[in-house]
């Protein structure tokens, strides 16, 4: 069985160091090759890997995402394809979370979805672009099921909405680094920090940073102040520029293996 | 004139209309709708901003619009006694002016110096482009590439404007990727940047402040019925893109029981074909671009492609109240196939003299089959949303008429 997220956090930080979250969609370039390219992730040395459920409207995503995702429609990756992806790398020994926009998880059925993901093995899932507001069903299922629910905050959060967003969170708080949508960026927000200082002082929860990380210097960085560091498109570009899938999966490793240096790095 | 903000009031608790509306977005947007719903309950509270929108809406836009019987058009319509509300003749050609001219007040009281729009028919970016040139504003337009093409005229009249006019190469390369890329931008530009929604979609406080600015269609329609023919009408009737120009007339009779409100989507080749935009005879509740409504969507979710002649009624999506008004049943709506939608436009043409924009042709054919239900002794308002000059070029496609010669039928 793998590790569930506080298990994984409470190890790194026992190690003095950040975890590191990897995410790739399911299908993408298509399931089979999905899931080597996610099990390498974890070989390399990602801690936690985000399966991302590919939709038609990803408007939180970048170019880069927005280029896998329709690959990886393409390719058919039905919420189903999502769930058997988590199943598979789960069982190759990964700490799984799903990172789905809302309405396939509503479409598919709140509670069957929840479901479905607890018999995978799956240890959470990220909703974007729902808030706690509208999550009613969404607590009560993942509640019933025993997953992580995992919400963002933003530079943008006041206090009072931090405070809002960690009360229905578990597992880890999402910072979003930046004011923007996925994609890598040359330098890190330099807003992470002061919101990530603004967060400890209101929540216990695990608090990991994403958006714009995509380099070891980079990974190191965040993780002198953040307990998780999550790279997305960085993962995804290398996958699309490779000209081969051997190619796409060694790019995948090396730079997994660089962001695993990074993380453990003190500068 | 009384400003309505008890109407406003109805559903702006929480922004929710039954179980739809909300707010769907990533948290960074949170605070500017927040700020934005601030901004706009503060303002319809404040008689200064009323005054300043009721002179931008006389001396600008020219309001009020007329309402104009169509006694031609009718003898179409089975006789029932027609009237059309006239928001073409709204500068700029349509109801969308009354929106973006509430919204840029609003931005400049927020402080923003930019605005983003999206546009399908390009009504609401040459709507939104005029606003900004007025309160001197930077404005960025969202259309998707497809409908730069339907719709050149008006990409030209945006960049008259002084709008920059970005085609969206995405997806459907529709109105629907229009909005995703304005949302987009949105999220990377929120401090000094309003997102000018141009219907009644979108996260809360859009459905409920977009309608409040359209409102001024209903009350005005009401008193003009009531004023040329001493009673309320037996059915009002709009087109359904979003829904903006449809919740405006329909607000003024909301209350009134004994008037039925009429909206129509577009069918485009035929609902049994698929390549439709009718929401409500084949979407499901669910959630798109910050709301829950009615979605086009397949069994897993995923947004399917819309489909009509006329680039406005082109969205899978419908604004959250008309998903509630459909579920109760205070509204009907029907779809109107592209066909039937032109045989309209043309018999308005012929009979009244003027060129309707082809998402309003929609509503006018969904006045002949109601005044054929409801015979020569029925009261039918239509609201005429646009003027057709933008459409030249498709209508004159559709019934073969060469451009640059005199032939044609
Ligand atoms: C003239 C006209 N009518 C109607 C519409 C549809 O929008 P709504 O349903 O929001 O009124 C448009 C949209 O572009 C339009 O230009």
């Amino acid at each position: 069985m793998s590790r569930t997220l506080s298990e994984v956090f409470d190890d790194t930080r026992s190690h003095d160091r950040a975890a590191l979250i990897g995410y790739l969609p399911a299908g993408f370039p298509d399931a089979r090759r999905a899931v080597e390219l996610i099990t390498d992730m974890v070989a390399a040395g990602v801690d936690i890997v985000e399966v991302g459920l590919p939709y038609s409207d990803p408007l939180m995503d970048g170019p880069d995402i927005q280029a896998a995702v329709d690959q990886a429609l393409t390719s058919g990756a039905t919420p189903d394809v999502v769930l058997d992806t988590v199943a598979q790398v789960v069982a190759a020994g990964a700490t799984a979370l799903v990172m789905s926009y809302w309405n396939p998880i509503e479409r598919y059925g709140t509670d069957r979805f929840a479901d479905r993901m607890a018999s995978a093995g799956g240890a959470g899932v990220i909703t974007p672009d729902l808030t706690p507001e509208e999550a009613g069903a969404w607590i009560s299922a993942t509640d019933r099921a025993g997953l992580d629910r995992v919400f963002l905050v933003a530079p943008s959060s006041t206090d009072q909405r931090i405070e809002t967003v960690a009360a229905v969170t578990s597992g880890f708080l999402y910072a979003a680094s930046t004011m923007g949508v996925t994609g890598t960026r040359t330098q890190v927000s330099s807003a992470a920090p002061g919101l990530v200082r603004r967060a400890r002082a209101l929540t216990d929860l695990p608090i990991a940073v994403g958006l714009g990380v995509s380099t070891g210097d980079q990974a190191s960085e965040v993780a002198a102040y953040a307990d998780g560091v999550i790279v997305g498109s960085a993962f995804v570009r290398r996958i699309l520029r490779a000209p081969d899938h051997e190619s796409a999966r060694a790019g995948v490793r090396e730079l997994a293996a660089e962001l695993a240096e990074g993380v453990r790095r003190h500068p | 004139m009384a400003i309505d903000s008890a109407a406003a009031g109805r559903t702006l608790l929480d922004g929710h209309f039954g179980p739809y509306g909300g707010r769907f977005v990533p948290e960074a947007l949170t605070a500017a709708l927040d700020e934005l719903d601030d901004a706009f309950q503060t303002a319809i509270t404040d008689p200064a901003f009323a005054l300043e929108l009721q002179a931008l809406e006389r001396d600008y836009t020219g309001r009020p619009s007329p309402l104009t019987p169509a006694a031609r058009f009718s003898e179409a319509c089975g006789g029932a006694r027609v009237y059309l509300k006239r928001e073409d003749l709204n500068h700029t050609g349509s109801h969308k002016i009354n929106n973006v001219l509430g919204q840029a007040l609003l931005t400049k009281r927020m402080g923003k110096t930019r605005v983003i729009a999206e546009t399908g028919a390009g009504q609401h970016g040459v709507a939104a482009a005029t606003a900004a040139a007025l309160m001197g504003l930077e404005c960025t337009v969202y259309m998707g590439e497809e409908d730069t093409r339907r719709q050149a005229l008006n990409v030209a009249r945006m960049k008259l404007l002084g709008a920059e006019v970005i085609p969206v190469t995405i997806g459907s390369r529709t109105l629907k990727d229009a909005i995703n890329e304005a949302m987009r931008d949105w999220v990377s530009s929120v401090e000094r940047t309003h997102y000018l929604l141009g219907t009644v979609t979108g996260p809360s406080p859009f459905p409920t402040m977009v309608r409040y600015f359209h409102s001024v269609i209903g009350r005005e329609a009401r008193e003009q019925v009531l004023d040329a023919t001493g009673r309320l009408p037996d059915a009002v009737a709009a087109c359904v893109g979003g829904g903006s120009n449809a919740i405006g007339l329909f607000s003024g009779f909301m209350d009134d029981p004994g008037v039925q409100l009429r909206g129509y989507e577009a069918g485009g080749h035929g609902i049994e074909t698929g390549r439709h935009a009718s929401r409500f005879s084949t979407g499901a509740p669910g959630v798109l671009h910050g709301a829950r409504t009615y979605v086009m969507q397949d069994e897993w979710g995923q947004t399917l492609p819309s489909h009509s002649i006329s680039a406005g009624m082109d969205y899978p999506g419908v604004g959250p109240e008309h998903a509630w008004l459909h579920d109760t049943g205070r509204a009907v709506y029907e779809p109107v196939n592209d066909d039937e939608a032109m045989e309209a436009f043309a018999v308005l043409c012929r009979t009244e003299g003027i060129i309707p924009a082809i998402e309003s042709a929609h509503a006018l054919a969904g006045a002949m089959r109601l005044g054929r239900e409801l015979g020569p002794d029925g009261l039918i308002v239509v609201n005429l949303s646009g003027r057709g000059d933008k459409d030249v070029e498709t209508a004159a496609r559709w019934f073969g008429i060469e451009l640059g010669t005199a032939e044609g039928r």
